[in-house]
């Protein structure tokens, strides 16, 4: 028998059981529409955390101060004045694999224009630190070291503080008032988006570290930073920028035998590696939850399947009466059994797709569809009519032509 | 040569559970080619046990059954559903076509499992259900045709792949007087064109149309008159 015949029969018996068909069908439409839109979701985050590790530059270490539990916990966090620009410069100066280090400290604040304000971030940098990020101004100019030492009343603006006090205007020379200082905008920075806990990079204002320290920070010690961060050479280099970075401030801050250091270091690539690793985990649940009502999907599939055969018992009677082999009968059945689960499949795919292109547009999150997990979801359909099809279609090739007659 | 049915020393034992029923108690007998009989006899005397064997739809416990020369005792259930396709006909009490079906495609069901093309399927089909005198009903579904044009239905499939023998159990059965009349002279009308025909059933005057009668009694022939 051709194949032809064969999807014929198989699509007329689904025809003649339309709403049952369909019902039948659901558990695949649910599972594979859920699969495509896991893939989809989870891809997505794996690209956003991707983008956000580009942003925060690479192979950073950030030096803080204050010691690690050793639950991985920092202690004090910002209550400690141990770290000092000078052990920035220090860093920059004598652990040959780090290519640069910037000592930053943070704050935040109301930053007036004429009569607009906005409450951000105010960062306190060097010159070195837009380096490090990769984060040039869009118009403008940055930071210099002259604006450094001389403790300059200047100001870099990100671009959610510039969209919130300057309503269009250009904002480059403008002054605008931080703690009642006024600062002299001399750039805008470019737009960064979310950084992987998930806060707005683009709200903070940078101000040169030196006119922080002296002019924003009622600390008795002006020299102190909140953080250094630092950047290795290569990624190659990481670890052993790393370990130098740790024996040069136990030195600088005479940290000998088995005394707790008051810094900690960390290596950010690391931190979001397993951030990632953890989305991937996650996608990875969320497919085996998927997988699960796919088998579901499946069992209705083969049980109603087996109703079939027997409710059809006499047709298969008839048709081996008149010449069907086993084979035939085999693969009518299975032939139904797949056409439901791919015909599932195929909508399963249109509403994940759908479905996912929704959550995107509601959650501003970016999903990715590929035709690789569009293949795998329909191939997979298939793989699942063929599995749980056989057995009752074996049932129905196994009947005896008599029997099967004589059933009513 | 010649006989197209041959039948020896045929026994059917029925096995339930530690009881045996033996339905068919040495049959033998012989069919020519263009022969029309009737097999009639009291219910339960074995005559559809015995149809089932000659339609290769059962298997004997015992015996040698001999179609067109050749002993398909041996056969596996693919080679007899060969022999069910291409050597035989199927005409049923209850009809059996295909519910929701349209006529035409009950009618080429044999050939589809033929793997005849469908343009030579339809071709066929078509001058099947026309030699049974249903043109114009082609395209209705069984559900739209009375009880003898669904018979009518049924011998065009059974006469489709033109089969060396038409088995026939209480073709009849289901139909009035007037329709089993019309039923039965097609039969004879197709005997008339050399087809063999072996029929079932328990009316004196259905078995008169046949050219021989067989009668079974407890599983065995116990009469069997030409005209
Ligand atoms: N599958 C079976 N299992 C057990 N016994 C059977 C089976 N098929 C038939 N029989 C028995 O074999 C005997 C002959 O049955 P068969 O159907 O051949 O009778 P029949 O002559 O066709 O009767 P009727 O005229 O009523 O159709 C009956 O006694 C029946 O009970
Ligand atoms: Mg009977």
């Amino acid at each position: 028998m051709d194949f032809l015949q064969t999807l014929k029969i198989a699509l007329r018996a689904l025809r003649t059981n339309k709403m049952r068909s369909f019902l039948t069908m659901l558990g695949i439409i649910i599972g594979i529409a859920a699969v495509i839109a896991m893939m989809a979701v989870g891809s997505g985050a794996s690209y956003v955390i991707s983008q956000q590790i580009a942003s925060i530059g690479s192979n950073i270490i950030l030096v803080l101060p204050g010691s690690t539990t050793s639950g991985g916990l920092r202690m004090g966090s910002g209550g400690s004045q141990t770290l000092t620009s000078d052990d920035a410069r220090a860093i920059m100066a004598e652990c040959p694999s780090v290519l640069r280090a910037s000592g930053t400290t943070r704050t935040t604040s109301q930053v007036v224009y004429g009569n607009m304000n906005w409450s951000t971030v105010i960062m306190g940098a060097t010159p070195e630190l837009f380096d490090i990020r990769e984060w040039p101004v869009v118009s403008g100019r940055s930071i210099g070291q002259q604006d450094v030492d001389g403790a300059a009343k200047v100001c870099l603006l990100g671009q959610t503080v510039v969209d919130n006090l300057f309503n269009g205007e250009d904002p480059i020379g403008k002054i605008v008032r931080i703690k009642k200082i006024p600062f002299t905008v001399v750039g805008v920075l470019e737009s960064k988006g979310q950084s992987p806990q998930g806060t707005d990079q683009d709200d903070s204002v940078f101000v040169p570290l030196r006119t922080a320290q002296v002019k924003l920070s009622r600390s008795p010690f002006p020299n102190s930073v909140g953080a250094i961060m630092v950047q290795a050479g290569s990624e190659a280099l990481l670890t052993k920028a790393e370990e130098e970075v740790n024996s040069l401030l136990k030195q600088r801050h005479r940290i000998t035998g088995g005394k707790e250091p008051d810094f900690t270091t960390r290596n950010l690539s690391e931190i979001l590696a397993v951030a990632e690793q953890s989305s991937k985990a996650m996608s990875l649940l969320l497919g085996a939850v998927a997988s699960i009502s796919l088998i579901v999907g499946g069992i209705g599939i083969m049980n109603i399947m087996l109703v079939s055969v027997t409710e059809r018992t006499r047709e298969i009677g008839i048709r081996m009466a008149i010449g069907a082999r086993t084979k035939d009968i085999l693969w009518q059945f299975l032939t139904e059994a797949v056409l439901l689960t791919m015909l599932g499949g195929i909508i399963g795919i249109i509403l994940g797709t759908a479905g996912a292109t929704v959550v995107s547009r509601i959650l501003e999150w970016p999903t990715l569809i590929s035709v690789q997990s569009i293949t795998v979801a329909f191939l997979f359909s298939g793989a699942v009519g063929i599995f749980f099809g056989f057995y009752p279609a074996r049932k129905a090739a196994g009947l005896n032509p008599i029997d099967a007659l004589r059933y009513e | 040569m010649g006989d197209v049915i041959s039948l020896s020393g045929i026994r059917r034992v029925f096995i339930m559970g530690d009881q045996q029923f033996e339905a068919l108690r040495g049959i033998s007998f012989g069919v020519t080619t263009g022969e029309f009989v009737a097999i009639m006899g009291a219910s339960g005397s074995g005559k559809s046990t015995c149809m089932n064997i000659l339609g290769c739809l059962d298997r004997p416990t015992a015996g040698q059954y001999l179609l067109d020369g050749i002993d398909v005792g041996g056969m596996d259930a693919d080679q007899l559903a060969a022999i069910r396709n291409r050597k035989l006909g199927f005409v049923f009490q209850g009809f059996n076509l295909l519910a929701r079906t349209p006529a035409v495609e009950n009618v080429e069901l044999p050939l589809v499992y033929a793997g005849l093309s469908s343009r030579k399927r339809r071709e066929m089909a078509l001058a099947a259900l026309e030699q049974v005198g249903l043109s114009g009903k082609e395209f209705n579904h069984s559900s739209q045709l009375s009880g003898g044009q669904q018979q009518r239905v049924a011998i065009a499939r059974a006469l489709v792949n033109s089969p060396a023998v038409i088995l026939a159990d209480e073709p009849t059965g289901n139909l009035d007087s007037a329709t089993t009349a019309e039923i039965m002279s097609l039969f004879t009308s197709l005997n008339k064109q050399g087809i063999t025909v072996i029929m079932v059933t328990h009316e004196q005057d259905v078995a008169a149309y046949a050219g021989r009668r067989i009668t079974f009694k407890d599983g065995q022939i116990i009469a069997d008159s030409r005209d």
